[in-house]
This record gives C-alpha cells, structure tokens and sequence, in this order.
C-alpha cells in the first residue's frame, strides 16, 4: 500500500487551495451533513437558476480527502443540470467501488480513485457528494 | 514483567500490515486477546455449551457453574462485596443506560440535579441527557481546568443539595486523566448524591476496589482489558440493586408469570433478560486470570513509564499538540500534527502498519472543549513495548514530510 496511491498531486493542490469555498448571501439551498463516525461535516450551498446549477459553494472540516472532494464536486456541478448533478454523484458511487467511470466534467475526480483501496476512508470521500444528492432530492428531484 | 513473553500469547501481533510488522496501538478502542481467552472460548463451545439456569442435564449445570463463576471472579476482581452485585452487560454502554434507565427514574424529581463532566464519552452522556429530559431534571458539567484535568473546588461548587446524580469516567479515553473518584464520591455523598463510575478506561489498566473507592454503580467493559466483545458489567451497591427496575423484560428474569402480572427473581438475574452472554462472561473471567497473574499493578506501572517515554518523545516532534496534563495519566496519547488532518496521519500510519484510532472518539463536546474536530491518538496496554513508541514517532516524521511535501 503506497500513500501516493491515494495522495494523489491533484488531490492535495485541491486540499491547499479548495476551489468554492465559502458561504453565499444570493438565495441559495442550503445542506448541513456531517459524518458522525469520524466528526467531518460540510454545509454546501447551492444556488439554483430553474433547473440549473449556477453556483455552488461550501464550507466545512475535514480530511484532505473529504475537502478536496468537495472542493472538485462544487467545480464539476457548476452550470449542470439537477438530474445530471445527481447522475455525477451516482458516477461517483460507481468510481468509490473501483469501476472505470470518466468524468469529462472535471478530470481531477477520477483522481480520486485510489480511495476505493483505502476502504476507511470511503466515507471522506463521498461526504460532499451525499450532500449534493440531499440538495438535489430537497427540490423534488 | 517479560513483554516478549507476555506478547506471545497474543496471537493477533504476529502478522504484517501493509507490509509492516504490526504495531498495534489502539487497545483503547478494543485491547487484543490472549490465547488463553480464546482458548475458554474455544473450549466452552466445543464442551460445555449449553442455556443456562433450567437444563436439569449435565452440559446446563457446567455451562451455569462457569457462568456463575465468571460472575464471582468479576466480583472479586473489583472488590464487590457479593457476585449478586454483578450484573453482566453487553459492556459499559448497556450497564450505564441500565442505571440511567432503571434506578434514575425512581430519584429524580423535575428540578433535581444530574452532574457530569464535559469529558464524558457519549456513553456516559447522552443517558443521562435522556434522563434528564424525561425527568425534567437538569444536567450539569464540572468544568474542566486548562489542561483537561477536574479540580475538586469545582467539583464542591457544582454538586449542590439538588444533585441526586454523579456520574464520571474513572480515565479519559482522550485526555489519558485519570479523575480524582474517591475525593469525588466523598463529595457526592456529602449531598445525598449516588455516585456512578464509567470504569471503561480504568479496568483494564489498574487495580480497581469498588469498596474503597465507595462508588455506588461501577460499570466497565471486557473487551478492553483483554476479554470478548459483548460483554461487560455493572456493579451496584446492594440497597441500590434492589430498588432499581429492569428495563429488559421476558425468559430468565421472572419469578412468577401470569396472565396481567409478574414477579422478578432476586438482584443481578432479574436485570439479565434473555439468554445471557454466557461465552462472553467465560471469556472475560479467562481475561480476569489473565491479568491478575500479570498483575495490575505491574501492567500499570508498565504503562505509566510507556506513557511517559511516548509523551517525551513524542513531544519531540515539532508541529505537535499532545493533549491532556503531562503527569497522572494512563497509557494514552492523543495527539494532532499541524496542517496533517487526524484522518491523514491515522492512514500514513496505517500504510506502516500502525494502527492508532482517529477521530473524535466519542467525545464530541469534549472535542469542542479543545477547540478541535478531531484528533489522533495512540493508546497502549500491557504487550506494547518502546520500539512501537519508536516506530510511531519515526512514522510521524515521515507522516509530516510527506505531508509537508505533498501540501507545501
């Protein structure tokens, strides 16, 4: 088991410099979510225009997993649509299992593939993305 | 004490972990298991299996004598006066909400006072928090002092005539204190109060006397000194026992059944509900002997100087916070390292096949109280030796730099 496997270059770049963090005042949708086993938690905010993703933001604590996930999560879901958001983070389940999955989104997640060899930290790593699928079942999707 | 010999009765340290022989420094969470412990557990299914109290057949009176007699060497273990006054538990958890839930209902009246510690682990928090709502009582909390450690100053201004309940843990499994109980049960019974001890910590690593202690409940778990997981048990002063309500009603419990109404047998069957744990008890009396042929105070003193060595060397280290007072603890470290998140050091670590515990170790308010989400923390017991403090201070090193290198 090599660290390098799951600290991957990308991975870390987004741990130092989260991209989408931060709180918004526009009329956003809000999702508070913790992960009670290890104290982690994100408050994720969505600002919505129609169907469509327009802004998200977020803040928290956490694990260079859990944060650099969100911060790739709120830059791949910008400009998409609820159901596609939702099929991302549905991709994103089948990527935490080891199956070959793409994301022309945003590249940087499948940098986070490793993680599904570190069975511990599963949970970091979809923190964010079960919280994107709150959001997006809290407008009836 | 020989730690070689003690360490080859541990079949479980003998393997490597990513590679690495394992260091296995997280018996606060669960201690590993001697041969001779799985070996009654091993040798009560293969011989003696069989429900206890109602077989007329031999296998039942041998399965009821090693059950009974688990139950009286736990007594004598911690200085119970009589094994009646041993209740067997699923651990510490279930013996705390036992008296939580079947003697603090028949104390408390709305106004009444339930006093804890911010320190708490939630199983010695959020019973008495229900407690508290479903009697309208009021839960209060010693503060702490700067380094984590209770002043007993404190303590007097915050017991007062109202408090019906004290509750404390003997060790904390984050701050490695050990708390002054016998000063505070002296003041809680000053009040009127009853005194409950979460003896989780404290069992496993040193010589416990209820009757010196003078605790009113006492509740501790096997599976962290040595014994199996699914069991553990509450000691209870006799007056208290016989007063206090069963919360699990059906086989093994009753006296008489009729149709509208029951009668309970005597105190402790009449709180074990069920088939009991009878491998688990067999299983913890086999830890008992265990120990005490080691000796408790030998295992404590062990870990004191365990602790000490890793409190300096790990305080070595630049970057780190290491919590709780430096002197008067047990055998624990919980620790941070700056700009590496307690999740990241744990699975560094891991790649090195140290396994320590990371997280906010059931003690969320008291993570709050020090300011932090989580930690890290690296506990050791009776078969952990220098050379693992050395290589988990050597993997903390190489934990920062790769760290340090994949942030900076």
């Amino acid at each position: 088991m090599q660290l390098d496997d799951l600290y991957r270059r990308v991975i870390m770049d987004h741990y130092k410099n989260p991209r989408n963090r931060g709180t918004m005042d526009e009329d956003a949708v809000t999702i508070n979510l913790n992960n009670p086993t290890c104290g982690d938690r994100i408050s994720l905010q969505l600002q919505l225009e129609g169907d469509v993703v327009k802004q998200a933001k977020f803040t928290g604590e956490g694990c260079s997993i859990s944060m650099s996930s969100a911060s790739m999560m709120t830059e791949a879901v910008k400009g998409r649509t609820l159901e596609e958001a939702y099929a991302m983070a549905d991709r994103f389940s089948s990527l935490m299992k080891g199956e070959p999955v793409e994301f022309e989104e945003l590249e940087d997640i499948e940098s986070l593939s490793g993680v599904n060899k570190f069975p511990a930290r599963i949970k970091c790593a979809t923190l964010a993305w079960n919280a994107l699928r709150k959001g997006v079942e809290a407008q009836g999707k | 004490m020989n730690i070689e010999e003690i360490r080859k009765q541990f079949p479980i340290l003998h393997q490597e972990v990513n590679g690495h022989p394992l260091v296995y420094l997280d018996s606060a969470a669960t201690s590993q298991k001697p041969r001779s412990v799985i070996e009654a557990v091993k040798r009560y299914y293969e011989y003696d299996n069989s429900n206890v109290h109602r077989g007329v057949h031999t296998l039942g009176s041998r399965a009821t004598d090693a059950y009974e007699g688990a139950r009286a060497r736990v007594a004598e273990f911690i200085g119970s006066p009589s094994p009646e006054q041993i209740i067997f538990t699923r651990g510490t958890t279930s013996a705390l909400n036992l008296v939580a839930s079947g003697y603090a209902p028949s104390v408390l009246e709305e106004g009444d006072e339930i006093v804890i510690t911010p320190m708490e682990h939630h199983s010695n928090l959020i019973p008495w928090q229900q407690a508290a709502k479903r009697s309208g009582a009021v839960l209060k909390y010693i503060p702490l002092q700067p380094d984590g450690s209770i002043s007993l100053e404190d303590v007097e201004k915050t017991i007062t005539d109202r408090t019906k309940i004290v509750s404390v843990m003997y060790v904390s499994n984050v701050l490695g204190v050990i708390n002054p109980i016998k000063e505070i049960t002296e003041i809680a019974h000053r009040s009127g109060a009853v005194m409950v001890v979460d003896g989780a910590q404290s069992t496993p690593h040193m010589k416990i006397d209820v009757q010196a202690l003078d605790c009113d409940f006492y509740a501790l778990s096997g599976h962290k000194m040595c014994g199996p997981t699914g069991i553990g048990a509450l000691y209870g002063r006799k007056s208290l026992l016989e007063n206090m309500e069963p919360i699990e009603f059906g086989g093994e419990m009753i006296d008489f059944v009729d149709l509208q109404d029951s009668t309970w047998k005597d105190i402790p069957w009449r709180f074990e509900a069920g088939t009991p744990i009878i491998a688990g008890a067999i299983g913890l009396a086999a830890a008992i002997d265990f120990l005490e042929e080691i000796g408790l105070d030998n295992i404590d003193r062990h870990e004191k100087e365990l602790a000490a060595y890793a409190y300096g060397k790990l305080s070595e280290i630049d970057g780190i916070t290491i919590y709780g007072p430096r002197e008067g603890r047990v055998g624990l470290i919980t620790f941070n390292l700056d700009d590496v998140h307690p999740h990241d050091v744990a699975t560094a670590l891991d790649s090195e096949g140290i396994a320590v515990r990371a997280g906010h170790h059931c003690c969320q308010p008291l993570m709050r109280w020090l300011d932090v989400s989580a930690t890290a923390r690296a506990s050791f017991y009776l078969y952990n030796t220098e050379q693992d403090v050395d290589a988990l201070a050597a993997s903390l090193l190489r934990t920062k730099e790769f760290f340090g290198h994949a942030i900076g």
